[in-house]
């Protein structure tokens, strides 16, 4: 039934806790409205012929409200909207007041374009990786005008105000993909400020953020100019457009199929034997030497036809095709086990 | 007290139709005659002249913005292009379109009309108006065109203190726009105060005058304010003072605040005087007694009053504290059940009609409809929790919209044809008044359903480009707005058709018992041939020397 209601509406999925909370009082207040809308505008219809004109010019009663009627038109609806203010805002007090032990993050916005950064080092432009089943809080400032932090599938708004932080919070409930928009109009490229929230299995993802802070990721802090332009979607999504009209994708195929270089599916990660017999593990490091110099480390099958793109790419676009690689994986968030195999450090820093 | 001039006129319907010869406007004539004029009813013509053209002007970057939506990536215009548009449709239809319309058409013509008056108070303060609107209008839209204004008709700081294009001649112009609302207001206040035709009492006051009369409160009371919000933006850009701009030690939500105190009520001068224009066509269309006459025009005020109190329910998700928030949340219910009452009082003046459905009536009957839809979602968004997800979202946009078209629009063509015949003389073809309103009725339930639900789903206002999952529903809304325009067109034209071979209406041909009706149509220059005496109620429809049953529900 809320199923069937929330694809009716047109919601987007419940991903937060906080999500079921807020349909449960849309279904009630969206039928009400409906129902009191069509039923007033079907009985001014019902009226139009009931009362229709029989004699030109007639005579009417004179028709006046008791106080029973005026109390209850008063009454009623008052005590409706009431109802709702109690529960919705209910809701909302819970909403807005983060639990004690929350997972933090820091979240920048400017023109146009979401960072993250984890307290403990590491960050992020375009996505953000968080945890499931555990509250993520996030402490948000903006360096230029106001945007407005958006996740619909989270059920989740708040706008990101320069001079001062905010802080919102949500506790997602299933692993997946999630897209973050910015709701506060902010110039030219507003609609396209997009971002995405990775929410991993907790195990996951606590793998995940001990390898960043290893220092796994060559990840490049951009700092003030990300260098990408008008910048569209999540890094990934950049990395793809650059990766289109770079024509990487003429000889690079991103569904396993074999081409002239290496699939990019499932790259990331894989141990690759070279022409040479070493065998190296294709992560971040490889792949953007691959990019510069790509003679230097042919992977064994392949000839050594791929121009240098040294000049062509800027960081940033390096940056972006490195996460696109990184996000073409073919079964979901799982690692491939050869990177605890190989960078299993020797001690916990 | 002799009684030549007792307003008790019934028109027999067999009488023949009267086009007044000498009238308001052909007394006096040429171009200077007219610029010249103090006379309300041709400020009122003027006006609509105006008005319409920039509802013209809106509407076609209306269906700019649509067009450009009907494709996920860029379609016609570039994002800049784009913003600029949303921005003109914004600004035209809110500061040129529908804050002066029903009022400065209808109010001005009316008023006098319906209060037994020979004009405004002050007549020349009323012209002046006109002149201050035509200079603040100038100035906006050449600025906006020329300078390029992308910052939303919302003008919020940071951005507009930092956009690149041109803001200042811009909010100058809105600046200067208050003013005419501020003298309109003032003049309608006056004019009801202490130019009442002997007879008319405030219980005796026709529902529009009661609406605009509240409205004019908030006109006087609010508009300094976002005069003075537009001004400080202007001076922050010019003089480089650090008055929202947190980088020059400004606070952003401070201009959210004087933004939203004269932006929030600013909603209620333009659907109140749209839901006055509903009293007086219902009543007269069902030829009833407005039920609970005294619940109608209080509740006019009371929305006026707790207007003032719940402009921050627009910020709940600024960083506004928790309990600001929740007493803004409170105060906005209030306004639902205002509304609800009027609501309920006008399916009671239905009951027990005698009803002719024409068209204005069918505008009204939309008009029902949509703002029980549109103000029961303004709760809906209202309520703290929910808004989380709708604010700034196409949920907000076409809530919005159920209110300003979908009320306000609606009254105004209702309003538009009910006093077309008395404007003008002329009466319109019924057929294509009624074809036009089915245009425009399932017109708008196209564009704008579809809207709540792109809302639901989360897409952004103000988006040129957007995810793909969207498009269904932005092609839907577009394909909506055409039957929309559509309607538009159709009436525009046998309008004009009307006003050149129009039949002749006679001066009462909806038999209404409205003050403004007991004149000829056209009215003379000087509205009445003789002061008159009102000695009934404005909408009462009980036939000399019947008895009538008294109900009560």
């Amino acid at each position: 039934m809320t199923d069937l209601m929330r694809r009716m509406l047109w919601l987007p999925e419940q991903a937060s806790t906080f999500a079921s909370a807020v349909d449960r009082l849309h279904f009630i207040v969206v039928t009400v409205t409906m129902i009191a809308s069509v039923g007033v505008g079907l009985m001014a219809f019902a009226f139009f012929f009931i009362y229709r004109e029989r004699v030109e010019r007639a005579s009417t009663p004179i028709v006046n409200p008791g106080a029973r009627f005026e109390f209850v038109v008063i009454v009623v609806p008052l005590f409706m909207f009431l109802w709702w203010f109690v529960v919705g805002y209910r809701d909302y007090v819970w909403y807005a007041t983060p639990p004690k032990d929350t997972f933090d993050v820091y979240v920048m916005g400017k023109k146009w374009m979401w960072k993250f950064a984890y307290p403990e080092g590491p960050n992020a432009v375009g996505t953000l990786h968080v945890p499931a089943d555990r509250p993520v809080r996030l402490l948000m400032t903006s360096r230029d005008v106001i945007h407005s932090f958006y996740v619909p599938d989270f059920r989740i708004k708040q706008d990101v105000v320069p001079g001062r932080y905010t802080e919102t919070w949500f506790q997602a409930t299933k692993p997946g993909r999630y897209q973050v928009l910015c709701a506060e109009y902010c110039g030219t490229w507003h609609s396209q400020m997009w971002g995405e929230i990775v929410v991993m299995p907790a195990p996951e993802f606590d793998a995940w953020m001990a390898d960043q802070k290893r220092g796994l990721s060559t990840r490049v802090d951009t700092g003030g100019d990300d260098g990408m332009g008008n910048f569209r979607g999540s890094i990934v999504e950049y990395g793809k457009r650059v990766a289109v009209s770079q024509g990487c994708l003429k000889c690079h195929t991103v569904d396993g199929e074999p081409h002239i270089g290496p699939t990019w599916l499932d790259m990331y990660m894989r141990k690759e034997t070279l022409e040479t017999g070493e065998t190296i593990i294709a992560d971040e490091a490889y792949l953007t030497d691959s990019m510069i110099d790509p003679r230097g480390k042919v992977v064994k099958g392949f000839k050594p036809v791929m121009p240098t793109f040294k000049g062509r790419l800027t960081a940033p676009d390096t940056a972006a095709l490195v996460e696109y690689i990184k996000s073409l994986h073919s079964n979901s968030l799982e690692n491939t086990p050869s990177k605890e195999a190989v960078y299993e450090p020797a001690g916990r820093h | 007290m002799s009684q030549p001039a007792v307003i008790d006129h019934f028109e027999a319907p067999t009488d023949e139709p009267e086009y007044k010869k000498i009238n308001y406007l052909n007394v006096d004539r040429g171009v200077r005659s007219w610029l010249l004029t103090l006379d309300h009813k041709r400020i009122g013509v003027m006006y609509m002249a105006s008005v319409l053209l920039f509802f013209l002007v809106g509407g076609i970057f209306a269906m700019l913005v649509r067009l450009e939506l009907t494709t996920p990536e860029p379609t016609l215009i570039s994002a800049n292009t784009y913003n600029r548009a949303f921005t003109l449709h914004g600004v035209i239809m809110i500061f040129l379109f529908m804050i002066p319309a029903i009022p400065g058409i209808f109010g001005n013509f009316f008023i006098p009309l319906m209060v037994g008056a020979k004009d405004v108070a002050f007549p020349r303060l009323n012209l002046l108006s006109l002149y201050v609107f035509w200079a603040g209008a100038i100035l906006a839209v050449s600025a906006m065109a020329t300078g390029g204004l992308d910052t939303g008709w919302t003008f919020y700081a940071p951005y507009s203190t930092t956009t690149p294009a041109t803001t200042f001649p811009a909010l100058l112009g809105v600046f200067i726009l208050g003013f005419s609302s501020i003298l309109t207001g003032l003049n309608f206040i006056v004019t009801v105060h202490s130019l009442r035709a002997p007879g008319i009492t405030w219980m005796r006051l026709p529902l529009f005058v009661w609406a605009l009369y509240a409205t004019s409160i908030i006109q006087v009371l609010a508009t300094p304010v976002v005069g003075l919000a537009a001004l400080l933006v202007g001076i922050e850009r010019v003089g480089g003072f650090g008055l929202f701009d947190p980088g020059r030690g400004g606070d952003p939500i401070l201009f959210q605040h004087l933004f939203w105190f004269y932006s929030h009520p600013a909603v209620y001068i333009m659907v109140l005087p749209g839901m006055g224009v509903i009293s007086e066509v219902i009543a007269a269309m069902s030829r009833k007694n407005v039920f609970g006459y005294k619940m109608v025009a209080y509740s006019s005020l009371g929305i006026a009053f707790v207007g003032f109190f719940a402009w921050g329910h627009h910020m709940f998700v600024t960083g506004q504290s928790v309990l600001d928030n929740g007493a803004f949340a409170v105060i906005s219910m209030l306004i639902g059940v205002f509304t609800a009452i009027k609501v309920f009082n006008w399916i009671g003046t239905l009951y027990k009609g005698s009803i002719a459905v024409k068209t204005p009536l069918l505008y009204a009957c939309g008009f029902l409809f949509f703002i029980v839809f549109g103000g029961m979602t303004g709760i809906a968004v209202a309520t703290v929790s929910l808004d989380v997800h709708w604010h700034d979202t196409y949920f907000v946009v076409a809530h919005f919209h159920f209110i300003m078209v979908g009320g306000v629009i609606m009254a105004f063509l209702a309003g538009l044809h009910y006093w077309f015949p008395k404007m003008f003389g002329k009466m319109y073809h019924e057929g294509w008044g009624m074809t036009a309103a089915a245009f425009i009725i399932l017109g708008f339930n196209a564009t704008f359903i579809p809207q709540f639900l792109l809302g639901n789903a989360g897409m952004p206002r103000r988006y040129y480009m957007y995810p793909e999952r969207f498009t269904a529903l932005n092609v839907a809304s577009t394909a909506g707005s055409s039957l929309l325009a559509f309607g538009f067109v159709i009436i525009l034209i046998y309008l004009i058709f009307a006003l050149v071979r129009g039949k002749v209406a006679g001066s009462n041909p909806w038999g209404s018992r409205g003050y403004e009706w007991e004149t000829s149509s056209p009215p003379i220059k000087e509205n009445f041939e003789v002061t008159p005496v009102i000695t009934r109620d404005p909408h009462s429809y009980q036939n000399p020397g019947e008895e009538v049953e008294h109900v009560v529900v």
